[in-house]
């Protein structure tokens, strides 16, 4: 007679299982998904207190808020995939109105029939990403729906930092004179999705460029620049968020084409399906706008830092009753850099 | 990037502008507004300056959709002395399809259930009941957006049991892909694949616009990239020999632009009109002519097609041969073509004409934007509207008091 384990649940099997409606059920499935998947992942002081909600220490400082819903496809992609992504788009928005990020949540919509091997691979790029940027994530939620009604795995992340005395970031804030800097090449992210998405391929591939910023955006705030505004352009590319902050800011902008990097084959991918490189994603980007008299140091201080070595001042804030973001061409010439219509579709011929 | 760089340097830019500033204006009165500003220098101040300067005044029209979109793009026109006005033809594939013909393909996807595949901007094309393929795609219809016929072809293998329609649109540039397409649908035997064609052709809109009654006073064209690059230069020269227009065909790169434009100015001055090919690294006279005699294997000329801004323009447009009719939805699914007026307020059709700009249409920018698109030309960004909306309008802004 074999001896019997009162307690005893068959491990998960994370090779050739599947999500399936019990995990999602509230019952012993989830918990034990939660347990050896999750928990086991991001293991955390926080998530240990195995709580609805995390209990934190006292704050020291203004707290700042952010949330980013995640629903990229593929799923994986040269450079990143949607777990490490999840994390770093939270910590940038945080990051980027000049707040320390602290902790994060997670949120999971995970569809029936999901292969448990691939949320295992999530599940590990997003504890590695949090560990690497020091931010945890303290705590979450899974929620199963049937097959057909999600697209394999969609992340909610929530992010809170502190913002120390005397920092103020806005969107607003931007005045004529005002200097723009850009930190690195543009349209990487985008084209890696896309060019994967579309089964292009290219000799050499593209690569999304998804990184935390909050280390560079830490020792920007550091040097003492007088910064206005702070914001990573993602969706709707540079062109976009410059477009959002001049209408915030009640202002125009001038840009310099020369001045704004795009990698060789990003390039060569928007060329070949008729895009705009300033209309397309990234992830690990940032703008900054600082007072004219600073712009030199704190584009030092940028280049000093690995995700801020190509940064370039890209152009400068003027009076404009139309708010328009303007471009001197590499030709010579002018136009206007408008918002995004719609969605970037490829030109025809 | 190699072989694109060359072609849009900044340097050459400005030597072969000094060359046009030269030649079209040798007293030099009317400057570019960039190279030597002026307040407030707007299109009033540059139509002021052409009258000062009392020269002769050069009206010269890009066919092509892809020339109106670099010339934006790249800011071109800053580059111009005020005398040389580029007018904005009908060369982009969306802007001419009219309301009618996007009405047919919804009618298709929402009463037929088919799949419904197209290009790109064709989706967001206007059409009735404030119906666009995109909103009847948000309702409910199967409309996919694909990149190639092959795209079209996958999709119907896949997909034996559904009826699987593309919706043929563009100029001579995008005919072989869809003839090469219906081929080989026929040898493949792909019972469920047809297409909804509204392939049209550049010269005889050319020759519609030209036509035209009182038409536009145009002194030349910069004649069609990639189309040409199928049917060769030849097909101008009528428009050179009987109307006595000078075309000069480019390519889509801004020096390509600059230096056709540089060539218009000189067969004017000179008063000559012929067809001259500045893009010669991809035209030839004879033109592709694999490609022509696959794309007169497979179709053929309808005697009449209606074109936005056009009206009905005789042979001027394809449709598949009775050898292939067994892949043409119009006669598979008998969905009638059925005209549809534009909207009253809607100027396309006097800009596509080249006898208005953009902005003297009343809806422009206000009514009419890229977001919510009333004419078609407001619709792809090679459209004179969206175009000039989008890269041009702070010319000829207003502030507001």
């Amino acid at each position: 007679m074999s001896a019997i384990k009162p307690n005893y649940t068959r491990s998960l099997d994370l090779k050739n299982g599947r999500v399936d409606m019990s995990h999602g059920s509230g019952g012993r499935a989830m918990a034990q998904l939660i347990t050896e998947l999750f928990a086991a992942a991001f293991d955390n002081e926080y998530l240990a207190q195995g709580n609805d909600g995390a209990v934190l220490p006292p704050a020291n400082g203004r707290l700042v808020m952010a949330t980013d819903s995640h629903v990229v496809s593929p799923l994986f992609f040269a450079g990143g995939d949607i777990g490490c992504l999840s994390v770093h788009g939270t910590i940038n928005d945080v990051a980027v109105m000049g707040a320390r990020p602290l902790y994060l949540s997670a949120s999971f919509i995970l569809e029936e029939g999901f292969p448990l091997a691939d949320l295992k691979r999530i599940v590990e790029s997003m504890a590695h990403a949090s560990r690497e940027a020091g931010v945890p994530i303290v705590t979450g939620d899974t929620k199963v729906v049937e097959r057909g009604k999600g697209d394999g795995v969609f992340i909610t992340t929530t992010g809170v930092g502190v913002a120390r005395d005397g920092i103020n970031l806005s969107g607003n804030l931007a005045q004529p004179g005002d200097k723009i800097l850009l930190s690195g090449t543009i349209g990487d992210h985008g084209m890696a999705i896309l060019s994967q998405r579309e089964g292009l391929t290219f000799s050499a591939p593209i690569v999304s460029d998804t990184a935390a910023l909050h280390g560079l955006i830490a020792a920007m705030l550091d040097s003492g620049a007088a910064l206005r505004v702070l914001r990573d352009p993602t969706r709707g590319g540079l062109a976009t968020t410059l477009n959002e902050i001049a209408k915030q800011s009640g202002v125009g902008m001038m840009l310099h084409e020369a001045a704004i990097a795009v990698n060789q084959p990003v390039e060569a991918a928007c060329e070949f399906l008729g895009l705009d490189p300033l209309y397309v994603a990234n992830e690990g980007k940032l703008i900054a706008i600082c007072a004219p008299e600073d712009a030199q140091r704190l584009l030092e201080v940028m280049r000093a830092h690995p995700l801020g070595s190509n940064a370039s001042v890209i152009g400068e804030v003027q009076t404009d009753a139309h708010g328009f973001v303007q471009m001197t061409t590499k030709l010579g010439g002018r136009r206007v850099v408008d918002w995004l219509a719609g969605e970037q579709l490829p030109r025809i011929c | 990037m190699k072989y694109v760089d060359e072609f849009r340097d900044g340097e050459l830019a400005k030597n072969i502008a000094a060359n046009i500033a030269r030649e079209a204006d040798p007293n030099g009165h009317a400057r570019s507004p960039l190279l030597n500003p002026l307040p407030q220098a707007g299109e009033e101040a540059i139509e002021s300056l052409r009258e000062i300067s009392g020269n002769r005044s050069y009206r010269l029209m890009e066919f092509c959709g892809g020339h109106t979109h670099a010339i934006s793009r790249y800011g071109i026109a800053d580059l111009l002395p005020a005398s040389v006005r580029m007018i904005h033809g009908p060369g982009c594939p969306v802007c001419v399809l009219p309301i009618g013909r996007v009405d047919q393909a919804i009618r298709l996807a929402r009463e037929q259930g088919v799949i419904l595949c197209t290009y790109a901007d064709t989706v967001r094309v206007p059409a009735s009941d404030n119906l666009s393929l995109m909103r009847a795609k948000a309702n409910g219809a199967d409309v996919r957006m694909i990149y190639s016929t092959q795209d079209a072809l996958k999709i119907a293998r896949e997909h034996p049991d559904r009826e699987v329609v593309f919706l043929a649109i563009g100029f001579e540039t995008t005919t072989p892909p869809t003839a090469v397409a219906v081929k080989q649908a026929a040898a493949e035997g792909l019972k469920n694949f047809s297409i909804l064609c509204d392939h049209v052709l550049t010269p005889a809109a050319m020759h519609a616009i030209l036509a035209v009654e009182g038409g536009v006073s145009l002194d030349g064209f910069v004649g069609p990239a990639h189309v040409s690059t199928v049917i060769g230069s030849k097909p101008y020269e009528p428009f050179a020999s009987d109307y006595g227009k000078p075309v000069v065909i480019a390519g889509f790169e801004p020096l390509d632009v600059m230096q056709a434009i540089l060539m218009l100015v000189r067969q004017i001055n000179d008063g000559r009109a012929a067809v001259e090919n500045e893009f010669t690294r991809a035209v030839t006279r004879e033109g592709n002519l694999k490609a022509q005699e696959l794309v007169a294997e497979v179709f053929e000329l309808r005697d009449v097609f209606e074109w936005r801004g056009l009206g009905s323009v005789p042979d001027s447009a394809l449709k598949l041969r009775p050898k292939f009719a067994a892949f043409d939805a119009e006669l598979k699914f008998k969905v009638e073509y059925v005209a549809v007026p534009d909207n009253k307020a809607c100027e396309c059709a006097a800009i596509l004409r080249g006898q208005k700009r953009p902005q003297e249409c009343n809806i422009f920018g206000t009514v009419c934007t890229p977001e919510n698109p009333v004419g078609s030309c407001m619709v792809s960004s090679e459209g004179a509207c969206a175009a000039h909306y989008s890269y041009g309008r702070f010319r000829s802004a207003k502030v507001a008091a």
